[in-house]
């Protein structure tokens, strides 16, 4: 894997630990323009090992967890977003990027590694139907009930809009 | 059914606030009743929180939101780029210019669009006036939690200040939609910066009054002090944000962590308490007041002259708008904006919000809608304390935690 170079000293460093210690996880590995966020890329079943990395690494918090949604090419991509408290390397975002199966998207929750991202993960379950396996209470969160189990923040959810006056009628 | 025991709130007042719906659930031999709070807004916002109670001790404690989703980050998928600016500043009403720097700026940055020194200058101005207003409408609504009603009447008076100064600049109250890709919308009006220091004074004033009246209260040090402790390590895992991660001892904020706009240029501090409890959450609110009230006189004083809008964008003005901003130095949008098209690719922005840190994340497919807009905001982040910080305590300390948490429904369901 060959290393980005930033301009940034620290990032420098940061991407060179990176690129030792993820060498085996992490399938790619760049930066973005303003030299802030690090994109990582890796696939579902190493995930946790990376999570576990990243919190050693001192990335202790998930700022957000959520997926985009490309039907095209059969994928919902899981992107998270990694934080930190502590002072070395706090100005960085990690995002971390999943390719799961649009038929069946499964992944083992984050949860037991930053607990911070269970209503992030009940959130990603309702919207794009991701099953994050582990979770230890996975429900809806934000959508009422007659939305269970539709996923609307998928890309072929049709959004029905109604004239003024026109009577509510139930999701089909 | 009654709720029994409580010592600080009157079973009239119980009943009336809390509708026992479940009994008899039983669990370890104990008899825990199920609380179910709101979601009328009997204090607690546009939401619901179950709480499972033994006696008047909460055990377990589950937030149920999403009263007030609004489907953002959906809406923002089926419209151009600029109609989600007014969009993202709706969920939280009362500081929504941080809300529009943060995408404006994640615009900004997937687009390669530099902003003029004075723009910089006049959205950090507002975003303070509006961080002000926002805490003090925090405080209010702590106050009138604690039973504390001259504070609610207090704070949202002063606010009102703050408001006004803002309307000058923007023309509007409260949704001004006053970033825009490029700069702002207008330039501040010639009085603007006496108005400010008159209204700042007088917010310098109303905080000393403000210290005898509610800080020195001890009726309110009693309610706060030692409740809702959120130890630096509890809230480092649960990633909690904003003046509540600060008055754990954690010196978290991004104006710091990674400054936007002015804020590199500008000499101010972080607040940061070490006690963790509601008493340090509202302390937090007041100190940060002092600040915002620094930051906005020394970018008053420091702001340069120049354009306020980037010539990238005012080289597509045609000659009415051209006219328009030389005379009035009012912006108007250009045309080509509405089908504003970015390059492919994403930017990420992140933004100190007044409760804390909101961060933006778009994804472009290079049309004219946003592919993917992930949007959160610091109240969602905070959610997740109703369930890890409130078990433990009684339910006469919930309104406590809640009001000193300064949680807004809202803005958290987007």
């Amino acid at each position: 894997m060959s290393q980005v170079v930033a301009k940034d000293p620290d990032l420098n460093n940061l991407l060179s630990i990176f690129n030792e210690e993820l060498k085996d996880l992490a399938t790619k590995i760049y930066i973005d323009k303003t030299e802030r966020v690090i994109y990582i890329e890796v696939t579902r079943e190493k995930i946790m090992d990376l999570a576990k990395k990243l919190l050693h690494l001192g990335f202790d918090h998930v700022k957000s967890l959520s997926a985009v949604d490309y039907p095209q090419e059969k994928k919902i991509e899981l992107m998270v977003h990694i934080g930190s408290y502590l002072r070395v390397v706090r100005k960085y975002t990690v995002v971390i990027k999943s390719a799961l199966e649009r038929d069946n998207p499964r992944v083992s929750s984050l949860t037991s590694i930053w607990p911070s991202a269970e209503f992030h993960e009940r959130e990603t379950w309702e919207m794009f139907g991701v099953y994050f396996e582990g979770h230890p209470d996975l429900r809806r969160l934000l959508l009422p009930e007659e939305l269970e189990g539709r996923w609307p923040m998928r890309k072929d959810f049709r959004i029905i809009t109604r004239k003024a006056g026109e009577a509510e009628t139930p999701w089909k | 059914m009654e709720v029994s025991g409580s010592q600080d709130i009157t079973q009239e007042l119980a009943r009336e606030i809390f509708r026992v719906v479940e009994t008899g659930v039983k669990e370890e031999g104990e008899r825990l009743i199920e609380l179910q709070i709101g979601p009328t807004h009997p204090g607690s916002g546009h939401m619901r929180i179950l709480a499972w109670v033994d006696g008047d001790v909460i055990v377990r404690c589950d937030p149920d939101i999403g009263f007030v989703h609004r489907t953002i980050e959906k809406l923002s998928e089926n419209r151009a780029y600029i109609k989600t600016i007014p969009l993202v500043e709706r969920p939280s009403l009362l500081d929504t210019t941080p809300m529009t720097i943060g995408y404006v700026n994640a615009l900004e940055k997937l687009m390669g669009i530099d902003v003029p020194p004075r723009a910089k200058y006049l959205r950090t101005i507002l975003a303070e006036i509006t961080r002000i207003a926002s805490h003090l409408y925090g405080i209010g609504i702590l106050a009138i939690f604690l039973g504390h009603s001259t504070g609610f009447m207090w704070a949202f008076g002063d606010r009102e200040v703050m408001i006004e100064l803002a309307t000058m600049l923007t023309g509007a109250r409260i949704t001004y939609a006053y970033v825009i890709p490029g700069g702002v919308r207008r330039d501040m009006p010639q009085n603007f910066p006496d108005a400010v220091e008159k209204g700042l004074k007088y917010i310098e004033k109303r905080l000393r009054d403000w210290e005898k009246i509610f800080l020195n209260n001890p009726v309110v040090e009693r309610r706060l002090r030692d409740v809702g402790i959120l130890k630096p390590n509890i809230a480092r895992i649960l990633g909690v944000t904003g003046p509540n991660v600060r008055a754990s001892g954690i010196d978290y904020d991004v104006r710091m962590v990674e400054p936007y706009e002015a804020y590199d240029e500008i000499d101010f501090m972080i607040p940061v308490a070490e006690e963790g409890d509601g008493y340090a959450r509202g302390l937090i609110r007041f100190k940060e007041i002092e600040q915002s009230i620094n930051i906005i006189r020394q970018a008053i004083r420091k702001i340069p002259s120049g354009e306020i809008i980037s010539p990238q964008i005012s080289r597509l003005f045609n000659p009415l708008m051209k006219k328009i901003y030389a005379e009035q130095r009012r912006v108007k949008l250009p045309s080509l904006m509405a089908t504003l098209k970015p390059p492919k690719g994403e930017a990420m922005a992140r933004v100190e919000a007044g409760r804390g840190e909101a961060l933006f994340h778009i994804v472009s497919d290079g049309s004219t809608n946003p592919y993917r807009f992930r949007f959160i905001t610091p109240s969602f982040r905070n959610v997740i304390l109703f369930k890890y910080l409130i078990p433990g305590h009684r339910i006469a300390d919930l309104p406590a935690i809640y009001g000193s948490l300064d949680y807004f429904p809202p803005e958290a369901d987007r």
